[in-house]
């Protein structure tokens, strides 16, 4: 289906804002003024926007320490989010996540999350609210290549499965578990076939391509709106950078980190298919790349000169307040 | 005021909050009777132990959740559904199990309060069978609630009556932190008088069972019935106990127990966990640290050995402290100078 302009400038804006902030992010840690470990998400951006965009506020999603993406793309507060990153008193978390533990309940972001695989059963737990409450909503997971082999994984799924809850199981294989390439931890090597086997639809798909990622993201939505149940969607895509920013890759060669950039740009394909086809004026583009530079630049500044958490909070929000 | 049994007033707990509130909801393996109960026109079965007996009559399939054998699914969908605003009560069916799923417990549920700068609730119950004394062996007889409630997050509770169990865990449904509600199985059956009504037994708050001057007794869970068992001979023997349940472990009515020991001077601790590290060597800990002058005698705490929970009858019985072990102890304490 034929996408509307405004849809497009919604996908270009989340796929370029997320490559705009993972590049500001690597310069910042580069310089060392980001306190925690960071894992960027450059080179899969067309992942989280393409299913994003088919999900309203209500809808949920469940994070992995690869989060940045996810956040921003679900539509996370810019400025807290980043304090977040800094690990700054204003941020989504009160500076106690970091990176690695970002959430923004406001718009049904459950949280990145450091634990891999875990993020896919507390996902499935956010679309009971299908089933109790009869709400008409929609919890996707995104998990890793390396977290496809968890067994909170594969529970969530068959849990999913037996209740047909509406869930989106988004498979991001970016061909690395840490520094373990697919071909050696993932036994039989297709990770959407697994998701077949407990019984749900399932895609394959070029996960660098906006449209592939949106149209079965859009298909999947639908259906686990109808009630019919959950679906999982495998994403091929290509992890620009190391595990975690200081990752030496010592795994990857040269050639292939070379290639991947030429051929792997989710943002050079979606630009180079909406101004063939006429869809969107590359000025028009242009312009928001500015924009997000500037709003990027502006959040990072204002994060980095916002104050660190005070000590009295080392303990509080432990329990309700009050509680305990 | 009717008499019910622990059983009894766990299911009428989950009965009445059902209805108050329509997010609260109950999942766990076979807590329906299996299949989620869609063609089956009998009684449900409630569960292995009879302990969601009629909640899927009374609420249908809906919110009464059969799942698969599936531990870290069951704990981690209900920490979702509990982070997106509903209030599930999640059964681990035996404690000994939290192995398989306690990523999603003490990771997920316990931190996201805190991890995630307060910005919603965790309302989650997890109802878990804990105890030795009915030859389960070593795998379905385990206490493991001093390892729960080291968890910052985590809430942990532990009845010895039908009264308190139904009360607290009306109070743990309506809490808004992850709660461990430790069910011990050797008390199901338990009777006592338990009001129909709906009510509350606060969390962090203990109970005097019996007043006393010479020794201060505090018993958790099983162990509270064994003790009151000692009364009598205690008293025969000139021993004056102060019987202390402390009903919940975190939060934990400490000052109820330094109140008490600053009266009686001396201490014991009956306790079901493994003896490292238990729950009634941080009690202890505790009073030595607060209350040391007041102490006539080295606390003492008693648990069963550092060992599995065997199989075998004699065994068994051997492993739990028993009212020969107790009575002794608290001569000891007594008469120590």
């Amino acid at each position: 289906m034929q996408l509307s302009k405004d849809k497009l400038i919604d996908a270009y804006t989340r796929m370029k804002k997320i490559r705009v902030f993972e590049e500001t992010m690597r310069d910042e840690f580069a310089k060392g003024t980001v306190p925690a470990f960071i894992h960027l998400y450059i080179g899969q951006e067309a992942i989280a926007s393409g299913i994003c965009i088919e999900l309203n506020d209500d809808d949920t999603i469940a994070s992995t320490h690869r989060g940045h993406g996810h956040c921003l793309a679900k539509n996370s507060n810019l400025e807290r989010m980043t304090m977040e990153i800094f690990c700054r008193a204003d941020g989504l978390c009160e500076g106690k996540g970091g990176s690695m533990h970002i959430a923004d309940l406001s718009v049904g972001m459950l949280g990145a999350n450091a634990i891999v695989g875990a993020n896919a059963p507390i996902a499935v737990g956010a679309a009971l609210r299908q089933r109790v409450m009869g709400e008409n909503l929609v919890s996707a997971a995104f998990i890793g290549d390396g977290a496809s082999n968890q067994g909170a994984v594969f529970e969530a799924m068959n849990l999913a499965s037996v209740l047909k809850l509406p869930v989106l199981f988004v498979f991001e294989n970016n061909g690395y578990a840490e520094f373990t390439g697919v071909d050696y931890h993932c036994g039989g090597g297709d990770i959407a076939g697994r998701a077949e086997g407990f019984g749900m639809p399932s895609y394959k798909l070029d996960g660098s391509d906006f449209f592939a990622v949106q149209e079965a993201a859009a298909e999947a939505v639908e259906r686990a709106r109808r009630g019919d149940g959950p679906s999982a969607i495998e994403c091929y895509a290509k992890r620009w950078y190391g595990h975690f920013e200081g990752d030496p890759q010592h795994y990857r060669t040269k050639q292939e980190l070379e290639t991947i950039r030429k051929v792997s740009d989710p943002l050079k394909i979606f630009r180079d298919k909406v101004e063939e086809a006429g869809l969107v004026d590359s000025s028009d583009l242009d312009t928001i790349d500015e924009d997000l530079l500037s709003q990027v630049i502006s959040a990072v500044e204002k994060a980095k000169n916002s104050p660190l958490p005070n000590l009295e909070e080392l303990t509080t929000n432990v329990y309700e307040k009050g509680s305990y | 005021m009717t008499i019910k049994t622990y059983r009894e007033a766990i299911i009428e707990a989950m009965i009445l909050e059902m209805k108050r509130d329509e997010k609260v909801f109950v999942i766990g393996e076979d807590i329906s009777g299996g299949r989620g109960c869609d063609d089956f026109d009998g009684e449900a079965a409630g569960g292995p132990m009879g302990l969601t007996q009629g909640l899927w009559d009374e609420f249908g399939a809906k919110r009464v959740i059969d799942t698969p054998i599936s531990e870290t699914a069951i704990m981690g969908a209900a920490a979702g559904a509990a982070l997106s605003g509903l209030r599930p009560i999640a059964e681990l069916m035996f404690s000994d199990f939290f192995g398989v799923c306690f990523d999603q417990i003490y990771n997920q549920a316990a931190k996201f309060r805190f991890m995630y700068g307060d910005q919603g609730a965790t309302p989650l119950v997890i109802r878990t069978m804990i105890g030795a004394g009915i030859g389960c062996g070593p795998q379905h007889s385990q206490s493991p609630y001093s390892i729960f409630a080291n968890i910052p997050g985590l809430k942990v509770v532990t009845p010895s009556n039908p009264y308190d169990a139904k009360g607290l865990l009306i109070s743990s449904i309506r809490d808004n932190d992850p709660v461990i509600f430790c069910e011990h199985k050797a008390l199901l059956g338990m009777e006592g008088e338990v009001p129909d009504e709906s009510y509350e037994v606060p969390l962090g708050r203990g109970k005097i069972l019996k007043k006393g001057s010479d020794i201060s007794i505090v018993a958790i869970g099983q162990m509270v019935g064994v003790v009151q068992n000692c009364i009598k001979n205690l008293e025969q023997k000139g021993i004056s106990a102060e019987i202390i349940d402390p009903r919940s472990l975190s939060p934990f009515d400490d000052e109820m127990v330094y109140d008490s020991v600053e009266k009686t001077g001396r201490l014991l601790v009956l306790d079901e966990s493994n003896p490292v590290c238990s729950f009634g060597s941080w009690i202890t800990s505790m009073v030595s640290e607060e209350v040391f002058s007041s102490l006539k005698a080295p606390t003492k705490v008693l648990t069963p050995p550092h060992c599995p929970v065997p199989a075998a009858p004699n065994l068994e019985a051997a492993y739990l402290p028993d009212m020969e072990t107790i009575i002794s102890a608290s001569e000891n304490l007594k008469n120590y100078t």
